[in-house]
């Protein structure tokens, strides 16, 4: 059997995903046994114009991680696509827009006046700032394009799988390996990973779901045996898709989301909201005056940080508005 | 010429009705509300509100049966929790959160809700139509 | 088992890669840079005669973490800013906690400092393994003109062969399972709180941790007996290692300890001059007392130089403030390994070197000399009677304003975080190992390109060795641009938990 060729590639990534795909360990000797990879930057020398020349559809599959954050990240959506018989959106930024997402809260003339001008360590009397043309004594030098809005992969090309998590757990991504390779894939646009909230997964066991208060992490020692919520402490892990084996919860840190919502939830951030409004302080709310519940709810100190913190971009808002 | 645009998600029990007596009572009041009737207030998930903005609504009410009236017992509490976080949140996109409101209105309120509908329209008249996104 | 590049062969346009062209009054790109983590490319003008005028490494990406951490709860960070990189993320979480210790004013029991140091040397095993073997090592192990389908970890596995690559995948893996059983996941790890850490080990754990390092500090001897076998035995690699296109005559900076011995997670600033002489130490609360950065249009990254000395361009030398960091520079900059083995291979390369040691491509030698103080210093700890003790945290006092440094494998690395009363970050201030090495990179590949590409002839093999350049210094573009830092206000005054204070002032 002909072997299938694979490429990995990093748009506004950390390059975690690509170490990820290493943590499958010796399963990796498995996979270039059945598999060329033709393009992996942070692992092999193939360049951008090798890729240009490639036929179409001449990648069996492409993982793609990585937010959309500039025109050159937009532009290999779009060459990979072409070039790929199926493109995986891999790990939250591509599948959601991830942690580089939350750049949704301002927009790129911030982000830069800040950055190149504000910052106290920076020497440029002449506000210099980085341009997608400048002049050198030899010749003309190009940069991408910043964007205002970070968007997740689906948002700018057409994607056949999705694999959530930052990053994805190593075990789930060679269990999909195998399916790829044994030919057993599910229908196209699923996301690949269980379709169930944490809460299954988590070891810790759940009384009565009701948070009396919240408190921040630092100022609590979690008991270990309950559930993080029920002790105080904010956790996703109600509406996060399971399949990361709740590691996070297991070093008794809760979930921050990073797997996505299920099926059947289309907004994770407001999703929370209700989720968590709803068992907040429930325990005498009839009793309790509006001030009350008012100093309750204020002990969540950054809603959209906390609860959107993988997928603003794919948010129903999308972004913060900004006025121009 | 802007009109304001409200979506009102109305209880059935308490405010819905309230709704009817205001028109059965004729109470002029203005028209920019259009109303969807829930059986609770408290079945208003913050995506239908977020849904109500992006498909173009300048302002969202939701109206309900005063604590410890709600046909469901403790519904509404949890519609205020709610809402109150969703309105913090709002802040944080952007949004005034002025234009997400909450109201108790009983059955018996009818010349109440036709005021709120009144107050709501001129702020959001105030505030403007509700912009969103412009990023790139 | 090699990766395919096949896909140019016979199909159509010939784009001059595998074989060598003549290229005169040209431009010549490579794009993108390979084997390291992070977006880059590299443009090269040349004259009419064919000779490089000028090379210039470009870095195009940029997300903006300083800006989107604002209004985000500080004990968030440590979660939020290891996503600057996903290849270091233990250093930034590292770096971001201890950040917290300080603007939170508290200092962590005995215990829990041993298990985060612990965790740290775990991180240093596998990111130094990572490097030499995967990304930067190829260049030596396969060779840098090899064809570029060997130059990577399979045509390495084909090399040394499968036994060995086995030992390799497994002690990469078991720095990185050391990171997990304390952080819950070995990319992104999540158990750094102000005031401590929050999870122990067992003894379980704690034994399984200490067989993983004596294994691991007899890989590091391996690792070392194959760098001198395959390298400095091999006189064409020497020469090259040796000759003047890869040496650069800079200060040198990184985090020593009351000894002066290299430390990755605490200690002073040291910086020596380009004649070995100590020319600063510093706590890191006084980190902008020393360090500024320069803005260039055709880069996102920024160009940090020692304040005292000014940014005097693209140059080297006593005169110039261009410094750099990681494993050359942390040696250069310290006085020793505070373990024996590692010791013994340090005098060994300031002897062949001479001290300091200027040549770049040494770095990869120093790496895998501090890989072994790494392996030594997780023996250490994983036999360290404390390591098991469940007390591992101090309850944080109210929050206010700190600073954080570690040394990443690549490099000096400080978090600077303004709270305000609630704990909400609102002014962070970064500087990342890589950018701390952005001139000298910028410098290491003009002179590079300068050095092999001649009277026009352009190869693909050349081109790698002009790659090479950067590749020694491990960069990490991802880290180097996550950058937006925000206002910080003139004076700062940073009172410690032991009772000193602090006055960071900046002009």
């Amino acid at each position: 059997m002909d072997k299938l060729k694979f490429a990995f590639y990093w748009a506004a990534s950390c390059g975690g995903c690509e170490i990820a795909v290493l943590d499958i360990d010796e399963k990796i000797l498995d996979v270039v046994e059945k598999a060329d990879i033709v393009f992996w930057p942070v692992a092999i020398d193939t360049k951008y114009k090798e890729v240009e020349a490639f036929e179409d559809k001449y990648i069996d599959v492409c993982f793609f991680n990585g937010a959309i954050r500039n025109n050159e990240n937009e532009e290999m959506a779009h060459l990979l696509r072409k070039k790929s018989k199926i493109l995986i959106a891999f790990g939250a930024c591509s599948c959601f827009g991830g942690i580089p997402g939350l750049s949704n809260e301002s927009n790129s003339e911030e982000t830069f006046s800040t950055a190149y001008k504000d910052v106290p360590s920076v020497v440029n009397p002449d506000g210099i700032l980085p341009q997608p043309s400048s002049r050198v004594p030899e010749g003309e030098l190009t940069l991408p394009t910043l964007y205002d809005t970070v968007k997740a992969l689906h948002q700018v090309v057409d994607v056949d799988y999705f694999i959530p998590g930052c990053p994805p757990p190593p075990e789930l991504i060679a269990e999909n390996i195998d399916a790829i390779f044994s030919g057993d894939l599910p229908p196209k646009g699923s996301v690949l990973a269980p379709d169930i909230a944490l809460c299954e997964e988590c070891p810790l066991e759940i009384v009565e779901k009701k948070i009396p208060t919240i408190k921040r992490p630092y100022e609590v020692v979690p008991d270990g045996k309950r559930c993080l919520l029920e002790q105080g402490i904010l956790c996703m892990g109600i509406n996060t898709r399971a399949g990361c084996g709740a590691r996070c919860i297991k070093a008794n840190m809760p979930c921050r989301g990073c797997m996505g919502p299920t099926s059947e939830v289309a907004d994770q951030g407001a999703k929370l909201i209700s989720s968590i409004a709803s068992i907040l302080g429930v325990e005498g709310e009839e009793a309790k005056t509006d001030e009350e519940v008012q100093k309750l709810i204020d002990q969540i100190k950054d809603p959209m940080g906390t609860f959107y913190r993988y997928s603003l971009p794919v948010s129903l808002l999308k972004r913060k508005v900004m006025k121009k | 010429m802007y009109e304001p645009k409200i979506i009102g998600f109305l209880c059935n029990w308490c405010s819905y009705a309230a709704a009817d007596l205001a028109g059965t009572s004729r109470i002029q009041y203005p028209s920019n509300m259009r109303a969807i009737r829930v059986m609770c207030s408290s079945r208003v998930d913050p995506e239908h509100v977020l849904r109500a903005f992006i498909n173009g609504a300048d302002g969202v009410l939701i109206a309900g049966c005063h604590p410890g009236d709600c046909h469901y017992i403790s519904g509404n509490y949890k519609t205020q929790r709610k809402v109150m976080l969703l309105k913090k949140m709002l802040e944080q996109f952007g949004i005034d959160p002025r234009r997400l409101r909450l109201e108790w209105c009983s059955s018996a309120e009818g010349g109440k809700f036709a005021q709120v509908v009144t107050d709501m329209t001129e702020e959001l008249r105030t505030l403007g139509p509700i912009q969103l996104e412009t990023g790139d | 088992m090699s990766a395919a590049t096949k896909g140019t062969k016979g199909k159509g346009k010939d784009k001059g890669k595998s074989g060598t062209k003549e290229m005169k009054g040209k431009k010549v790109t490579i794009d993108p840079i390979t084997r390291l983590e992070g977006h880059g490319k590299i443009e090269i003008f040349l004259d009419d005669g064919g000779n490089v005028m000028n090379a210039y490494i470009q870095i195009p990406e940029f997300r903006g973490f300083e800006r989107f951490c604002q209004g985000r709860p500080g004990e968030e960070l440590p979660r939020i800013t290891p996503r600057i990189c996903g290849v270091c993320p233990t250093a930034h979480h590292m770096a971001s906690t201890k950040t917290l210790d300080a603007a939170f004013h508290v200092d962590p029991p005995s215990a829990a400092k041993k298990l985060r140091e612990l965790m740290y040397a775990g991180y240093i095993v596998y990111d130094h393994t990572l490097h030499f073997y995967y990304l930067g090592g190829p260049d030596f192990i396969v060779g840098p003109q090899a064809p570029a389908a060997e130059r990577n970890i399979l045509g390495v596995i084909n090399k040394v062969g499968l036994e060995i690559a086995k030992e390799v995948i497994k002690h990469r893996s078991y720095g990185q399972k050391v990171i997990q059983m304390l952080g819950g996941k070995a990319t992104h790890p999540v158990c750094g709180l102000p005031g401590g850490i929050s999870k122990g080990l067992n003894e379980e754990e704690r034994a399984e941790i200490e067989e993983m390092a004596k294994s691991s500090v007899k890989f590091a001897q391996f690792s070392l007996e194959t760098f001198d076998k395959l390298v400095l035995q091999n006189k064409e690699y020497l020469d090259l290692i040796l000759s003047d296109a890869y040496t650069m005559k800079t200060y040198y900076m990184g985090l020593v300890d009351d000894n002066n011995k290299v430390n990755f997670y605490d200690g002073k600033v040291r910086v020596v001059d380009p004649t070995g002489k100590e020319y600063i130490k510093f706590s890191p609360s006084q980190y902008l007392d020393h360090i500024e950065e320069h803005v260039e249009p055709w880069s996102y990254i920024k160009f940090p130089y020692l304040k005292g000395i000014g940014w005097k361009g693209f140059v080297d030398g006593v005169d110039s403030g261009v410094f750099r960091v990681a494993p050359l520079a942390r040696l250069n900059a310290a006085e020793g390994m505070a373990t024996p083995l590692a010791q013994d291979a340090y005098e060994k390369m300031m002897e062949t070197l001479g001290y300091p040691a200027h040549q770049t491509l040494a770095t990869h030698w120093a790496r895998l000399i501090e890989l072994q103080y790494a392996a030594e210093r997780l023996l250490e700890l994983a036999q360290d009677e404390e390591i098991t003790s469940s007390d591992i945290r101090a309850e944080p006092g109210e929050p206010g304003e700190g600073v954080g440094i570690v040394e990443a494998a690549r490099g000096t690395l400080i978090h600077h975080y303004q709270l305000d009363e609630e704990g909400i970050a609102r002014k962070v201030n970064l500087i990342v190992a890589t950018v701390n090495n952005a001139p000298a990179i910028s410098m290491s590949v003009r002179d590079a390109a300068k050095g092999v590409i001649k009277d026009g002839t352009v190869s693909d093999g050349l081109l790698n060795m002009v790659e090479m350049a950067f590749r020694a210094y491990d960069p990490c573009f991802a880290c180097a641009t996550h950058f937006l830092p925000g206002e910080t206000p003139l004076q700062v005054r940073i009172h410690r938990s032991d009772g000193t204070i602090e006055t960071v002032k900046r002009t």
